[in-house]
């Protein structure tokens, strides 16, 4: 994305609220970190649903429990648990991770797994037992069963990762912490996101761009919603 | 203090791996130099042969600086940083948080330089072995700002602490940042020196940084500390006025406001880029650095005053305040 050196010249002498390319690279980090955070919390998450789904085993009340109070873990509690693990003092300290794109994909993958698990399990669950019944009695097995349920459950599964793709990008407690909210001497993102963004307007008490930036956060949300949403029904018209 | 040797031999490396190499580097030179005029980099480039073979320690690194918000937010980090990547090849990762903030992530080994504006923390920093090679920077002043009916009657007053104590005694509403910021460090000396420890509905911690406080303050016609910097660059939006000046406008020596730079110390946290550090430290503190320091403007006010090249350099820049030899922490 290069800056056309008119463009920069003409900045010089007009007040623009922001440089070339600023908000294209804090839209593109912003998506960057949530959408490879939620696609490993998904990866994670529906398997932990169905084993949870399809089987009854003791403690599974517990680890329920421990699945819906993560989803309630405030975003800047696990912005300092995981800077604990990625500081240099922590165990993760050798990989010099602090203030980098993945440590924010770390913290976000925290906070969007709890949500896609347990609104998965629901969905699952929530499958009627005459679909699971069929599934086995046609000759399928446990792998069959489960894959029928996923397919009646995706409905709610798309709600999961839309819920967690909700949370993550939304987010700003922990991403501030551990991507510190930077930019390049150039005004490009390295680890400022949309929310990171927001805060620093709001900070420097510059509502009016900070609310433009959440108009920005706004429609993105909404597009990736309409995306996933149309993505469902042309399963179902298929 | 820098040798030159090492940095024009740096500067030859960067140089052969922009061309040869590193495409992302040498786009963020070309955007650096038409943003910046520092075409210098590569006229130099032209003259030279790969002779910089050895020497080549710091190209395409990354420095990490934690530093002060009001640095960061009053764009003049962003403003100088790109002649220093230039020159050297290399990105500064500038995070930006209170001091109290930047010092913690410098201490547990998450920083390889600070920038911050509060002595007494600095100080206790270095005395603890987690910073080296202090320099003075800069300064600026803080100003004791409020609103224009000024109910306590504190305009044009000589004295900061003077004029805390008479916001104390009328009871009006005063902002304060809360945050173990250096400006919220400074306000807590002035109570101290005032003699008045603040509390009561009149007294308001915000948490917010420097223009979310004055943006406070303004709000319910209310008064704070604020570095002149940062007031000067939301004053337009804002119905608050300079009530006490600081040193910089004839007003009390206690409000002035210096900034130091410090490297972390290599012998604590091995990981630190000492060698880029010192050479980030060589550089700000450099005529040319200084210069344009001083020549960073808002709204046509000069925000920082460079103090780091001087004919009699004062010797207390680089120790913590009051120590010497003789003394038995040294």
């Amino acid at each position: 994305m290069p800056i056309d050196p008119a463009v920069q010249s003409l900045q010089l002498l007009v007040d623009l609220p922001f440089r070339e390319g600023y908000v294209r690279s804090i839209v593109s980090v912003s998506l960057y970190v949530s959408l490879i955070a939620v696609a490993l919390s998904t990866l994670f998450s529906i398997p932990v649903a169905v084993v949870l789904g399809f089987n009854d085993f003791p403690g599974k009340g517990l680890v329920k429990a421990v699945i819906n109070t993560g989803m309630g873990f405030p975003s800047v509690v696990v912005g300092l648990v995981v800077l604990f693990a990625v500081s240099n003092q922590g165990p993760l300290g050798s990989l010099n991770l602090l203030f980098t794109k993945q440590a924010m994909i770390l913290s976000q993958f925290v906070l969007a797994t709890p949500p896609i698990t347990a609104i998965s399990l629901a969905a699952i669950t929530g499958v009627d037992e005459d679909v699971r019944d069929a599934a086995r009695a046609l000759g399928g097995t446990r792998l069959d069963a489960a894959l029928v349920v996923l397919k009646e459950a995706r409905y709610g599964i798309a709600t999961a990762v839309l819920a967690g793709f909700g949370r993550a990008i939304s987010e700003v407690g922990s991403v501030l912490i551990v991507g510190g909210n930077i930019t390049g001497a150039d005004g490009i993102s390295k680890t400022r996101t949309l929310t990171t963004a927001i805060q620093l307007e709001a900070r420097q008490g510059q509502y009016g761009t900070a609310m433009v930036l959440g108009g920005v956060l706004l429609a993105l949300v909404l597009l990736i919603n309409a995306i996933v949403v149309r993505f469902g029904d042309w399963g179902v018209q298929r | 203090m820098y040798p030159i040797s090492v940095t024009r031999s740096t500067t030859t490396y960067f140089c052969v791996v922009a061309v040869d190499v590193s495409v992302t580097i040498q786009r963020r030179t070309l955007l650096t130099a038409l943003g910046t005029g520092a075409l210098g980099g590569f006229a130099g480039c032209s003259g030279l042969t790969g002779g910089g073979e050895g020497a080549a320690a710091v190209a395409g690194e990354t420095l990490t600086l934690t530093t002060t918000t009001s640095t960061y937010d009053t764009g003049l980090l962003d403003a100088i940083h790109g002649e220093f990547e230039a020159m050297y090849g290399v990105t500064v990762d500038a995070v930006a948080r209170g001091t109290g903030a930047a010092l913690e992530s410098a201490r547990n080994g998450d920083a390889d330089v600070v920038m911050v504006h509060a002595r007494g923390l600095e100080d206790e920093f270095m005395r603890n072995g987690y910073g080296v090679n202090r320099r003075d920077l800069m300064f600026n002043d803080f100003v004791i700002v409020g609103p224009a009916d000024d109910p306590a009657g504190i305009e044009g007053m000589r004295s900061a602490t003077g004029a805390l104590t008479a916001i104390a005694d009328a009871g009006a509403t005063f902002v304060s940042r809360g945050d173990n910021s250096g400006t919220h460090t400074k306000e807590r000396n002035l109570w101290e020196a005032a003699g008045t420890d603040p509390g009561g509905d009149w007294y308001q911690e915000t948490g917010t940084g420097m223009g979310g406080a004055l943006n406070v303050a303004d709000g319910q016609g209310a008064y704070t500390l604020s570095d002149r910097g940062t007031f000067i660059s939301r004053r337009s939006d804002i119905g608050l006025a300079i009530l006490v000046q600081g040193p910089i406008e004839d007003g009390p020596e206690i409000l002035s406001n210096p900034y130091g730079i410090m490297a972390v110390n290599p012998g604590v946290h091995g990981n630190a880029n000492y060698d880029l550090a010192m050479a980030y430290i060589g550089w700000i503190t450099s005529p040319g650095a200084q210069n344009a320091i001083s020549s960073y403007e808002m709204n046509g006010e000069q925000l920082f005053f460079p103090e780091a090249v001087s004919e009699n350099p004062d010797f207390q820049q680089y120790v913590p305040d009051g120590w010497s030899s003789g003394t038995a922490d040294a």
